[in-house]
């Protein structure tokens, strides 16, 4: 009777302490599919940071999405292979060259697999890589702006997907194709595929310091597909894996004639073998064209350069670099776990996930164990690679992660669930829905030797009836599972941009203190950067006007500018002089054929404006920056072409002056 | 016994947990008091509120005053000139109406200046643009002052 007397006034204080501070829990209750735990378990409250950030790839969007974990809440989307007139980015001048390729300005791409650069096997939050699928680039996203600053273009190569994984200590970030096509390009029959299409494997470089991308070399591999891939880590560092198909070299109908193998494979990859080779002056220069940008921050401006040459390198140039594990059934992911001794196949039409063991590899290859080869590669026997396989896991396996504790959990594309299973004894742990039609997972460092497993994100195809309908197209979404537990929870449910793909997460302190909060003036090396009000001018040159012009809360210097002409190209060079964290300034342009510009503290941007009218044309900032951002404006008096209306530029009616 | 020791144990989580919101009240209840000083502040002894508590200044170094003038160009003239009202108040003289601890508080610390400093206060709801903060450090804004030293108002 005592303890009970207790207990029921402990609960009556523990109650009153909850409710008294406004936040509690003492929900009524817990009907549905979720119980009332899981709020909170998401609930991030007002002013407070989530524990994690997600990097979500926006697929055929093109960006990437930062969220944070568990909130789901979006704050940032980065632009990276599309245009984003929000940013300017692709618009103004300094970011055109970023969007260059060997085919001209591309405005889009389809944004595939983020993946955060390592150290020792461990995220270092440095840079996420991401892969432009549709003309094949990878790009480079700096973690303390989250801004793209690199794309490089991938020769040789189509339907970039195998990509844009890192090794363990970001030596390499890779590029493989999905297609196989003619190495190099040319004028041929498509029904003479067989033998001739070759599928280029990319090894580019990340410079240590700054992580400038250069392609190292590329394998000239046979013409499968080559569907995705991941790097050896711990022992099996100095490897790479990647699955293939259509191992039958189809051209046509590959839904049916690309599944005829009972195995495809996945191919091992020696690269510090292969990069052995070219460091002694092995492999063959080829010609070949492709971009390199690369947006320096001091500039504040991009610049592409077009590469002339790519290093090539065939399998039969080195030989046992390369091996085919057999892997049933046209596999998918390829996954490896956190201790780099177990890669996971996942057979897309089999009836149950293969792993492959990387000692028994190694064990194999010594052996000698082969099953034949393939254009000279030697196949592993299947039984001798063999680790086990989780029996029965579910419908259509794509992808796995894992959670550092021992287990992985695979997404089933066709039975729309996400499954839980122990590695070392293949068996089924959990399994729980998801809706629908599950792609990717991510866990945050689930690639890697230390994921930080809390969370598991699941990112669906098909949301059909899960939110309020928006016509014919509807949002894709993520689910986020609580994997604290032996079984899984499911959290929450929020809608993403594009089709998300792959994504990379990992902890919020790792960023946050990084994080740039403005470009120091003194630092801005942008040619047309003016860093005084006292600088600003406006300078013809022929039939172009150059307007150097700064911006602070709350107005443009200058902010009368006459004797435009009709015709005229004019630059509005603006430099936002403020040196304080989140004051950006837009402008924008009456009739302006691009966007607006919208630019941080400290920065430089440019766009052009051709006239083509009479009069006189406001501009007008964008960003709502003070109380007095509606009095921050402007005018440019435009005359016929030919006028004799001299330049002229005001600010209070008097010459911009600093005294 | 037990059952006090549990009791209180519960009361210093309840007062823990709920301290943040309590000191929060106090910030703005201390707000509210110095709002209503306004009246009696002599400039010329106001320190106002930030890093600098103490100067002592000496004859105008002359090579500080230059590169006090380069930073004011960069960092501030966009909104102040030193000969007329412009966004912002018209500095010359400023050092003849300001100490030189409130004017380097100013600069350092606007935010909170413009909130909490009766002086300062003053000065936005007549100008309406708050003071911006431009992250100078506390030497350029020595220069800085050094340099209004050298501009006298007329």
């Amino acid at each position: 009777m005592k303890t009970i007397f207790k207990s029921l006034l402990a609960i009556t204080v523990v109650s009153l302490v909850l409710s008294s501070c406004g936040n509690g829990g003492s929900k009524k209750g817990s009907q549905g599919a979720l119980s009332s735990s899981a709020a909170e378990k998401v609930y991030v409250a007002p002013g407070e940071h989530d524990e994690f950030y997600a990097f979500v790839s926006g697929g055929f969007s093109g960006q990437l999405a930062v969220y944070g974990l568990p909130s789901g809440r979006l704050f940032k989307v980065i632009p990276v292979f599309s245009v984003d007139a929000e940013k300017a980015y692709g618009f103004n001048e300094e970011t055109k060259p970023m969007l260059n390729t060997s085919h001209g300005f591309i405005p889009w791409d389809d944004s595939h697999h983020p993946d955060i650069s390592q150290t020792n096997g461990e995220i270092d939050g440095r840079w996420v890589f991401i892969n432009g699928n549709n003309t094949p680039r990878i790009a480079k996203i700096d973690l303390t702006t989250f801004e793209t600053t690199e794309i490089i273009e991938i020769p040789n190569s189509a339907g970039n997907h195998s990509s844009s994984y890192v090794t363990e200590n970001s030596e390499y970030v890779v590029a493989g194709t999905r297609f196989s096509v003619p190495f190099p390009q040319q004028d041929m029959p498509i029904d003479e595929y067989k033998g001739n299409f070759k599928g280029a494997l990319s090894f580019i470089s990340i410079d240590p310091e700054h992580g400038h991308m250069d392609i190292k070399f590329q394998i000239r591999m046979p013409g499968f597909d080559y569907d995705l891939s991941h790097p050896g880590r711990g022992d099996s560092h100095g490897w790479f894996f990647f699955t293939t198909y259509n191992t039958e070299e189809a051209n046509s109908l590959l839904e049916v004639n690309a599944s005829q193998n009972d195995k495809d494979f996945i191919a091992a990859i020696n690269w510090k073998k292969i990069e052995e080779y070219v460091n002694n002056g092995g492999g063959k220069k080829m010609p070949a064209n492709y971009a390199h940008n690369v947006y320096d921050e001091d500039t504040h401006t991009a610049t592409s350069t077009m590469k002339k040459e790519v290093l090539v390198v065939d399998p039969s140039d080195v030989p046992g670099a390369i091996y085919f594990m057999p892997t049933p059934k046209s596999p998918h992911g390829c996954d490896v776990d956190p201790s780099g001794e177990y890669i996971v196949g996942s057979g897309k039409l089999a009836a149950e996930l293969t792993i492959h063991s990387f000692s028994k590899m190694l064990k194999a290859i010594e052996n000698k164990d082969f099953d034949g080869d393939a254009y000279g590669i030697p196949i592993l026997s299947y039984e001798a690679t063999l680790a086990g396989a989780v029996k029965q896991p579910g419908l259509g396996p794509l992808h796995t992660e894992f959670d550092g504790k021992g287990n992985a959990y695979t997404t089933f594309f066709i039975s729309s669930e996400v499954v839980k299973w122990k590695l070392g004894t293949w068996e089924v742990i959990d399994r729980k829905p998801t809706y629908y039609s599950v792609g990717h997972l991510m866990i945050p460092g689930g690639n890697s030797r230390k994921p930080f497993g809390k969370y598991v994100l699941a990112m669906n195809k098909i949301t059909k009836d899960r939110y309020l309908p928006t016509g014919p197209e509807v949002t894709q979404s993520a689910q986020l599972y609580d994997i604290t537990g032996e079984k899984m929870e499911l959290l929450l449910d929020f809608p993403t941009i594009g089709e998300p793909h792959y994504a990379a997460g990992c902890p919020a302190d790792l960023l946050k203190p990084k994080s740039k909060k403005f470009f120091k003036l003194e630092d801005n090396k942008h040619e047309y950067a003016i860093t005084s009000e006292a600088d600003a001018k406006v300078v013809r040159d022929g039939n172009e006007v150059h307007i150097y012009m700064t911006m602070i809360r709350s107005h443009f210097a200058p902010d009368n500018i006459e004797g435009v002409q009709v015709g005229d190209k004019v630059y509005f060079h603006v430099t936002n002089l403020e040196q304080d964290y989140d004051v950006p300034h837009g402008v924008s342009m009456i009739g302006a054929n691009t966007s607006e510009l919208l630019i941080m503290p400290g920065q430089t941007e440019t766009f052009v404006w051709e006239p083509k009218q009479v009069g006189v044309w406001p501009f007008y900032c964008t960003d709502f920056c003070s109380a007095l951002h509606q009095e921050m404006q402007g005018y440019v008096r435009v005359s016929a072409k030919g006028s004799n209306v001299p330049i002229t530029f005001t600010l209070d009616g008097d010459a911009v002056d600093a005294e | 016994m037990k059952l006090k020791v549990l009791t209180l144990i519960i009361a210093v989580a309840f007062l823990s947990s709920c301290e943040g919101e309590s000191k929060k009240a106090k910030e703005v209840s201390e707000t509210q008091v110095i709002a209503k000083k306004v009246v009696e502040v002599d400039p010329m002894k106001d320190k106002g509120i930030g890093p600098i508590t103490s100067i002592a200044l000496s004859e105008v170094d002359e090579v500080m005053a230059a590169e006090g003038k380069e930073v004011f160009k960069t960092k501030c003239s966009a909104c102040h000139k030193m000969s007329k009202r412009f966004v912002g108040p018209g500095l010359a003289g400023v050092t003849e109406r300001r100490t030189p601890e409130w004017i380097m508080n100013m600069i350092l610390n606007p935010e909170e200046m413009v909130a909490k400093n009766p002086l300062a206060k003053k000065l936005l709801a007549e100008y309406l643009s708050p003071m911006a903060n431009q992250n100078l450090t506390e030497n350029e804004a020595r220069l800085i002052l050094e340099y209004f030293r050298t501009v006298p108002s007329k």
